[in-house]
Parts: C-alpha cells; sequence; structure tokens
C-alpha cells in the first residue's frame, strides 16, 4: 500500500480499461496530485 | 417515436462488407511508416517478410465471421492464435460481404483519380496489370519510369508497394504547401473512398430498391483543403464512383461511434417520413494498418493487420421482414455522464433499456466494440470485447438481474467472440450487423443492442469521450406471420 498524500502523478490511462479521468479521481481523492493526465485508444 | 405524423417504422435491411487485403499498403500505416523511417536497419523488409498472401488472409477465420460464411459462436471453439487454423476451402465472399484482392484494390484506386494523382511504374506485375484492365472502368493509367518515380517520390509522392519493398506506383500531392492535400493524406482518403464505393456497390446488387435518398458517411477520415480541413462529405464521393440511383450525401463525425450515430440519425429521416431510404456508409482507415505490427512480429505471428475494411448498411422503411431500429430505445451518450467503462455502460446500455421496461437479460446479444483479439492482445491491448462484457456482466448484478458469480454466464450468454479487424469505426459494433439480422429474421433471436464508443479526446479538443447505442428487434409481422396469425 502506497500513501499517496503530496505524491505528484502521472495517469495514463486507456479506453477500455481505466480511462485518465477515473484514475486522477481516485489519487486525488488519496492527496495526490495529478500533474499530467492522458487517455489513450490502441484500436 | 412520439412526434405527431410519424407513422414510419425504420428497418436495418442488410449491410454490406468490403475486406481489401493491401498488405503493401502495410508499409503506409502510420506506425509501421513512422517506424521504417527511424530504423533503418531492414525494418522494412522484416515487415515484408511476414506479410500475409490473399489466401491466407481470406482463410483467417476472423474474416471468414466479417464476411458471414462463419459465425462468431463457430470462431469461439477455433483454437487460437486463428491464424495457425485457417479455415479449409475458405470463400472469398460470403453473405455479408467479400475480399478483394490487392491489385483489384488497385485498379478502383485508379478508377476513383478523379484529381489524375496516381502514377504506376512502367513495369507492373502482371497480376496488376490484368486488374487495372478489368477494373479500372476505363479510367487513363498513367505510368512513368523508374527515375520520374524516384523523383516524385523526392518531392512529396507517397509510393504504395505490392509484393515487394519497390514501389509499383506513386500518389501525388495536389498542392505544394497545402498540408490537407499531402500526398500521404490524399492516399489516405483514397482509400477510404473506394473501399466504402465498393462496399456500396455491392449492397445496391443485394437491394436494388427503392432509389437511395440518402448516404450518410461515417468513417474517420478529414477530407479538405487547407481552408476546410476536414470539410468531408465523402459519401457523397463514395456515390459518384457507383452506378446506382442515389440522390446525395452527408458525413456524420464521431470518432469509432460514428456508424451508429449514423445509423440512428439515418433511421429518423426515415421514420420522420423524409427519405424512405437511407445507406450508412465508410471506407477504411488506412493508417491503422499494421498499427501493432511490433507485437505481432515479436509474438512471431503474421502482421495482421492487412486489411482495409468498407461498409454500407440499409436503412429503409417497413417492409415487414427485417428487424426494427428502436428509436425510443437508443442512446446517445451525453455531456456529464462520465466516461469510465461502467458509467459508459450504464448510460448506453443499461439506461435506454431500463427506460422501456426491459432488462439486460432481454437482449440476446451486445455488439460492443468487436475487435480481434489475436490482434490486441500481442501488443498489450486486451481483449476490447470481453472487457467490454464484463462491465455489462457487472451492471446486471449491480441491478439483481443475476448473482455475481452468473457473471461468467451472463458474458458467454450475451457478448460475441470478437473477430474484427482493428479499424476504428469499422470495427465499433456494426461488424456483428450481418449476423444480427439473421438471427432476428431466419434465427431465434428477438433483441440485439449495438453500442458504440468514441475517443473524442485524441483530437485534443475535450478531454470527453463519446459513445452511442441503438436497439434492433425481431420485425413483430415477421413474428406474427411465423405464428400463423
Amino acid at each position: 500500500m502506497i500513501d499517496l498524500k503530496d505524491k505528484l502523478v502521472l495517469c495514463l490511462g486507456e479506453r477500455d480499461g481505466i480511462a485518465a479521468p477515473a484514475l486522477q479521481a481516485c489519487v486525488e481523492s488519496a492527496g495526490a496530485e495529478v500533474i499530467y493526465a492522458e487517455t489513450q485508444c490502441f484500436v | 417515436m412520439s412526434v405527431e405524423g410519424v407513422v414510419v417504422k425504420p428497418v436495418v435491411r442488410g449491410a454490406a462488407f468490403c475486406m481489401a487485403h493491401v498488405p503493401g499498403m502495410v508499409l503506409s500505416g502510420s506506425k509501421p511508416r513512422r517506424e521504417i523511417t527511424h530504423n533503418t536497419n531492414g525494418l522494412k523488409q522484416q515487415i515484408v517478410s511476414n506479410l500475409r498472401s490473399f489466401a491466407d488472409a481470406v482463410a483467417y477465420p476472423p474474416h471468414q465471421v466479417m464476411i458471414g460464411n462463419l459465425t462468431p459462436e463457430a470462431l469461439s471453439k477455433i483454437e487460437r492464435p486463428w491464424h495457425q487454423h485457417p479455415i479449409p476451402n475458405a470463400a472469398a465472399e460470403g453473405p455479408g460481404g467479400r475480399f478483394i484482392d490487392e491489385a483489384t484494390f488497385y485498379a478502383w484506386m485508379a478508377r476513383g483519380d478523379c484529381a489524375r494523382l496516381l502514377r504506376f511504374n512502367e513495369f507492373l506485375p502482371g497480376a496488376l496489370e490484368t486488374a487495372l484492365a478489368a477494373n479500372a472502368n476505363g479510367a487513363k493509367i498513367q505510368k512513368i519510369d523508374k527515375t520520374a518515380l524516384a523523383d516524385a517520390i523526392a518531392n512529396g509522392a507517397e509510393p504504395f508497394f505490392m509484393g515487394s519493398s519497390d514501389p509499383v506506383g506513386v500518389f501525388l500531392p495536389a498542392h505544394e504547401e497545402d498540408e490537407s492535400l499531402m500526398a500521404p493524406v490524399l492516399m489516405e482518403n483514397a482509400a477510404a473512398k473506394v473501399t466504402g464505393a465498393i462496399a456500396l456497390t455491392d449492397l445496391l446488387k443485394k437491394y436494388n430498391d427503392p432509389p437511395v435518398d440518402h448516404l450518410l458517411g461515417c468513417g474517420e477520415e478529414a477530407v479538405g483543403d487547407r481552408y476546410q480541413r476536414g470539410g468531408g462529405n465523402l459519401a457523397k464521393a463514395m456515390g459518384e464512383m457507383v452506378q446506382g440511383n442515389i440522390a446525395g450525401g452527408t458525413d456524420v463525425k464521431s470518432f469509432c461511434a460514428g456508424g451508429i450515430h449514423a445509423m440512428l440519425l439515418g433511421a429518423a429521416l426515415i421514420a420522420s417520413g423524409m427519405h424512405r431510404r437511407v445507406v450508412v456508409v465508410a471506407g477504411g482507415s488506412l493508417p491503422k494498418l499494421g498499427m501493432k505490427f511490433q507485437g505481432h512480429l515479436q509474438a512471431g505471428y503474421p502482421i495482421l493487420e492487412d486489411v482495409v475494411v468498407g461498409v454500407a448498411i440499409d436503412l429503409a422503411a417497413d417492409d415487414h421482414v427485417s428487424p426494427i431500429i428502436r428509436l425510443d430505445c437508443s442512446a446517445f451518450h451525453r455531456l456529464g455522464q462520465g466516461s469510465a467503462a461502467h458509467q459508459m455502460a450504464g448510460a448506453l446500455s443499461a439506461g435506454p433499456l431500463y427506460a422501456q421496461n426491459l432488462r439486460l437479460s432481454d437482449v440476446d446479444r451486445y455488439a460492443v466494440e468487436l475487435h480481434n483479439p489475436d490482434i490486441t492482445e500481442p501488443a498489450g491491448s486486451g481483449n476490447v470485447p470481453l472487457n467490454n462484457y464484463q462491465i455489462l456482466a457487472a451492471i446486471a448484478a449491480q441491478k439483481g438481474e443475476i448473482q455475481r458469480e452468473q457473471m461468467p454466464e451472463f458474458v458467454a450468454a450475451h457478448g460475441i467472440q470478437g473477430f474484427s479487424p482493428t479499424q476504428g469505426h469499422i470495427a465499433s459494433a456494426v461488424p456483428y450487423l450481418p449476423h444480427a439480422i439473421a438471427g432476428l429474421t431466419s434465427g431465434n433471436m428477438n433483441r440485439v443492442q449495438f453500442v458504440a464508443k468514441a475517443s473524442l479526446f485524441l483530437g485534443r479538443m475535450t478531454g470527453a469521450s463519446d459513445g452511442a447505442s441503438l436497439l434492433i428487434e425481431r420485425n413483430p409481422a415477421l413474428t406474427q406471420t411465423q405464428k400463423g396469425v
């Protein structure tokens, strides 16, 4: 288990997996700061 | 529909797919093209050495599902990887579409070259000469020698290949400074135009009446010049190539979800009484060829992304046989609904069904993103349709339709084995249409939901996603006939 409070996070999401906004919402709720978030689509 | 005066029920009568097997064009796909530029250490030859023959592409089991000769259920019983289990004596044509080979594809490119931008090498393989004579429909074939070919490439022309890493021709740029009219852009648009036009030609052979009132294009290409990049109406350009009775056309855009958006809009035009017949049409994606070639080479597979796929979908007023498009049970993803997988599935699948007092379990099959997992898994992209079905099963469990431990059964009963080439808007739900129409007319299905998603964020103008869904249902008139009413 990692304590994400005050950590800087890069969120790399995948369209049919977990999208970046969902990752961002999760890590921000744990106190992290998102410095980059992008969702990609590989199909 | 509750609009006053509406009496027409829209139906979907059929769909035709054009599978253009173009292994030489893999070198022109976005990913291979970029990698070859950076890697001069034999990569081009390595790619050429791992391309499939026409016979291999036709016999590839997922491709047989695309043209309707094999069901997705039968495909799921074939051991993977599927390229190691070709279908014996496979036909290049089926009830859902047909294959064309690379030479025929280039001949159609010549036929559609209204701006006279194609130049062929003066010495061509015999198969290409034959195809040009048979399929170019009288178009003047312009040939140049090897030196002129090299000069053209040095000045921005885009080469194309067949059977080797030496070009058989080039596509010229249409303007010296206009990025929208650069040769690679034009070649991509032309590939889409001809594959859509061939699918449309085949569809019109099957369904001749009534005349087509309107074409709705739903591809992902940007057609235009520097002043209107993406201005569009490739639909009308496809219609022009087809010798049929077609009135007009418009393009509908929403990335991969364009097909379902266009079907809904076309069905609405018919329901309103404005049109009697609308054909949704799209060409395939040249840039997506070889997108995951590195994963395929690493796994020891042939390069599986070697087909450009066009489609034409026939929408008409109720013929009392074909499946009804339930406009009252459709959905467009709305701003604010969220783009996470469960939010999309909730908005596009459960939402419209529950609004009509239907449960998720009342739908026989869900056609989602139907990408072939043999293509996506070696590149680390997972099994896309399976991911979608697991979300649907989870929502069914959340709503109390099934127990949590019944989720695998739900996936098996309502899911579809992925089989589509990774051609973006082509793979998005619509490849199941020929199978769904058969199941809802001569088979024992009652309802199929089509669900498409779109990655709008890729264009950097929004962080949002998009999606659309529609439900098609067994025609009640057909049910009455079968019951002897």
